[in-house]
């Protein structure tokens, strides 16, 4: 390319450093350090300071890399739904070839580091929650069926299991649980939001349980989700990574849970209409705090657990 | 139309060169640390592919019997 190019009208624009870590999801991506610390922390031993950062740093662009794949296939429905208009592939500044490069590159890229830093368990597991957020949730389910969400969350459950796997090499009850809080977590989570956004979703005809089951539905699933959460989240509790403050945590966050899913189920349209959806988003901020105070207990226990006074021992 | 060499688009280009590099600097980091950190921690491997070696385990006392 000649620099006479660059001043005409017509040239494509092209995109920024920001732009491509825009690609890679920050949020998303934050969340996934998070998770994967705590799972890497809680584990029963130690791993060297260096391999521990060098390895969540390499979930973190497997997870960036999946949510790279993630937008160069839904482009078109990004471009339709509100929320995701501003995302670089449908605001026009990445080439949806570009997305497809960065997904495929930094995805082995991680794979292969993470074999190196850590273990194969944990890369094996890495690859295998890219292929499943890329493949089976982003490319089949989440435009096939209303149970997109629930299978789907499995992708955004497994951080905590990789990080546990970097630490131990292996696969514990302790870890399952962590994968588990999060999967359970995931659908009453998204349905409270897809409550309040669902014309987003219709508009994008993406099968959310809100567009093809009607809102009743919804808020029934949000109660049975929730209802089989809060023993598994409290039951964590008297396990290895559990203890007093995970504990107290637990029981206080389940009961505020529960009472939000109570409410929404009580609810009909036309109340939520009227006090525009006040319940559904009090009870989705809930979720967020939910989550975040259930991994921050845990890892308190992991924290006070050299001094003695972690867990129940 | 005359060029200009401070055109946005040269700033955005420059900008993601930075990025690119400060990234590929991180890297370098990064392995060489791994690095430090897998051949100092005691484990009984030798270096050329830091697999571990059982010929580099003591040797087990000769069996001694009836």
């Amino acid at each position: 390319m000649t620099d006479a190019s660059i001043n005409t009208q017509t040239v494509q624009p092209e995109a920024g450093f920001g732009d491509y870590v825009a690609l890679l999801k920050p949020r998303v991506m934050s969340l996934v350090v998070f998770t994967a610390l705590v799972g890497l922390l809680a584990a029963p031993m130690g791993v060297h300071p260096m391999v521990g950062f060098a390895s969540i740093l390499f979930i973190a662009v497997g997870a960036g890399a999946s949510g790279a794949l993630n937008m160069w296939w839904d482009a078109d429905i990004d471009a339709v739904m509100k929320r995701t208009a501003k995302r670089p592939v449908p605001a026009g500044k990445v080439e949806p070839g570009e997305a497809l490069a960065v997904g495929v590159a930094l995805s082995g890229f991680a794979i292969v580091m993470l074999a190196l830093a850590s273990n194969m368990v944990a890369a094996g597991l890495l690859a295998f929650t890219i292929f499943f957020y890329a493949v089976v949730y982003t490319m089949w389910l989440k435009r096939w069926t209303p149970q997109n969400i629930v299978i789907g969350g499995a992708a955004g459950a497994f951080p905590p299991m990789i990080g546990w796997a970097v630490a131990t090499g292996g696969i514990g009850l302790e870890s399952v649980l962590m994968f588990g809080l999060i999967f359970m977590w995931t659908p009453p989570h998204f349905w409270a939001l897809a409550l309040f956004m669902n014309a987003d979703y219709e508009k994008a005809g993406v099968p959310m349980l809100t567009v093809t089951h009607g809102r009743r539905v919804t808020r029934n699933h949000i109660l049975a989700y929730t209802l089989l959460l809060a023993p598994l989240a409290v039951g964590t509790a008297f396990t290895s990574i559990g203890g007093p403050v995970y504990l107290t945590v637990a029981v206080v966050l389940n009961a505020l849970f529960l009472l939000g899913a109570f409410r929404i189920w009580r609810r009909d349209e036309e109340i939520a209409q009227n006090d525009k959806y006040k319940v559904e988003k009090s009870f989705f901020g809930l979720s967020l705090l939910y989550l975040f105070l259930h991994f921050g207990a845990l890892l308190a226990e992991a924290a006070l657990r050299p001094y003695g006074l972690g867990g129940w021992g | 139309m005359s060029f200009r060499a401070t055109h946005e688009l040269h700033h955005r280009r420059s900008g993601r060169n930075i990025g690119l590099a400060l990234v590929l600097l991180a890297f370098i980091a990064i392995v060489f640390g791994l690095t430090v950190a897998k051949v100092t921690s005691g484990d009984p491997m030798q270096a050329f592919d830091h697999a571990p070696r059982t010929d580099l385990l003591p040797q087990a006392a000769p069996a001694t019997g009836d």
